[in-house]
């Protein structure tokens, strides 16, 4: 069998007299940050509100945190469309589960059964980094992370989006105190973790341009979700 | 390793194909099950312009119909009235939009057959054309649009918009094709500066945006049309309207020789 390279010529496009052809792609990227860290009994969540393609902005208050129960909130970053479409068929699967159980799903259920649907669509996936936070059965804050085929990870603090790979060293140093030789062995307090998201935000906003205008915060307590808004640079 | 480049050499000749039955000679061996999806939008439509304001929403567009670089349709009409409470427009390719308005008006029919007093609403065609879109593209078989949906529910004026993807928003601005680029950032000056704006004036910054856009965008054509829906005043079309055109300034634009 001979391996040449007979009859194949290289494509130049700017010399070519074949019709333009536009192709389609199902996929967009647009943006977006969510950053989450769980504490002893709580569990913060935030995510930036500019929703783009490109260099342009479609809209500057789009909220990123989807609530899936009262103990449940995703945070979904990357191809909106995909975004949409996921939320709305585990929006319904919890409303399943409820009226199926007669009790609202935890959110270590919900945090496998996102996985499973992720993978469920392994060779068309939705193109999404997805953050679940919430309380897990004894009451204490939890972070669950994915990537876009539905490899799950539970971790205490996690960014992920556009400006993931940006924040996370600055979380392993704020959150996980990670390569100190002397820690102090002060709790993580709300007040500490949500201001450690605005910060870390607003570093986001700086350099990466796919996010910014403002931050949704959900905090998450046995009390119910809390929310707060944050504005950023809209530049 | 396997190279793509290399043709395998035949098992046989004249025998059956790996994986199919026979092949008989002059006849068409391989798939025949394959499917030409439309890749590409063929009569296109360019921008919309849709603003909401105190208490209600308009969308423009003008109604050039472009073969490519060839301005060949003059008369496309892509805003409409979808029913009391829903006005909507579209870009991108007039065919795909009108298989659109004709789903769209079906189901307006069988509303009407119901005859149950209920109407559809803004947010609920929303939805539901989000879906349209978003499964189309699923299929790899796009329709080609931006589509941008307007009118009043509970009391409350509604703008929102899909694309071909699926991807959909609301906002209180929402221009596409080129009007994103150029209308939205005049659009957004103006509402930061008056928040509350009035029908006429509202209507006053459409029709300024559209001029600019006749100005800048090479696809564009003067002859527009303007849907409008008001919680007091109901729905109308107007149009088609003429952009005021003043070149006076033009002579003094040079240097691109």
């Amino acid at each position: 069998m001979s391996l040449s390279m007979e009859g194949i010529r290289p494509h130049y496009p700017d010399y070519s007299n074949a019709p333009m052809q536009r192709h389609f792609s199902p996929y967009a990227d647009n943006g977006g940050s969510v950053v989450a860290i769980a504490g002893d009994d709580f569990v913060v969540i935030g995510a930036d509100t500019r929703l783009s393609a490109g260099f342009s902005i479609y809209t500057r208050d789009q909220n990123k945190l989807f609530p899936l129960s009262k103990t449940t909130v995703l945070g979904c970053a990357g191809c909106w469309c995909d975004t949409l479409t996921l939320t709305r068929i585990l929006t319904s699967r919890m409303q399943m589960y409820q009226q199926e159980h007669n009790k609202t799903m935890s959110t270590v259920a919900c945090a496998q059964m996102l996985s499973t649907m992720l993978y469920y669509k392994r060779f068309f996936p939705y193109y999404i980094s997805n953050v679940l936070v919430g309380l897990d059965n004894e009451g204490k804050g939890c972070v669950y992370s994915y990537d876009p085929i539905g490899h799950c990870e539970k971790a205490t603090y996690k960014a992920g989006g556009s400006a993931g790979a940006l924040l996370q060293p600055l979380l392993d140093n704020q959150i996980g105190l990670k390569n100190m030789e002397i820690i102090g062995d002060s709790k993580l307090t709300i007040e500490k973790a949500t201001n450690i998201i605005k910060d870390v935000f607003i570093s986001a906003a700086e350099r990466d341009i796919y996010t910014g205008d403002s931050v949704i915060i959900n905090i998450i307590t046995k009390e119910g979700i809390k929310d707060d808004k944050f504005e950023l640079r809209k530049d | 390793m396997f190279d793509p480049t290399s043709n395998p050499p035949p098992f046989w000749q004249n025998g059956p194909a790996p994986g199919a039955f026979y092949n008989f000679p002059n006849t068409k061996s391989g798939p025949s099950d394959e499917f030409q999806h439309s890749q590409a939008p063929i009569t296109t439509a360019t921008s919309i312009v849709a603003i909401k304001y105190a208490t209600g929403v308009i969308i423009a567009g003008d109604l050039l119909g472009s073969y490519g670089s060839l301005a060949r349709y003059r008369n496309c009409p892509r805003v409409l009235q979808v029913n009391e409470n829903i006005i909507l427009g579209a870009g991108g390719d007039y065919g795909d939009f009108q298989y659109i308005k004709n789903f769209i008006e079906q189901k307006i029919v069988q509303e009407e057959c119901l005859d149950d007093g209920f109407k559809l609403k803004p947010k609920s065609l929303y939805c539901w054309l989000t879906r349209v879109m978003y499964s189309c593209r699923s299929k790899f078989d796009p329709l080609w649009n931006n589509l941008v949906i307007g009118g009043i529910q509970d009391g409350e004026p509604f703008l929102g918009t899909v694309d071909k993807l699926g991807t959909a928003f609301t906002d209180k601005i929402i221009c596409t094709g080129y009007g994103a680029h150029i209308a939205v950032p005049l659009l957004r000056e103006a509402m930061e500066k008056n928040p509350n704006m009035s029908k006429d004036e509202a209507k006053a910054l459409v029709e300024k945006s559209m001029e600019v856009l006749f100005y800048r965008d090479a696809r564009s054509f003067p002859k527009y049309q303007v849907a409008i829906i008001d919680q007091n005043e109901g729905s109308v079309i107007e149009g088609p309207l003429v952009v005021k055109q003043n070149w006076s300034l033009a002579h003094m634009i040079s240097g691109y020789n």
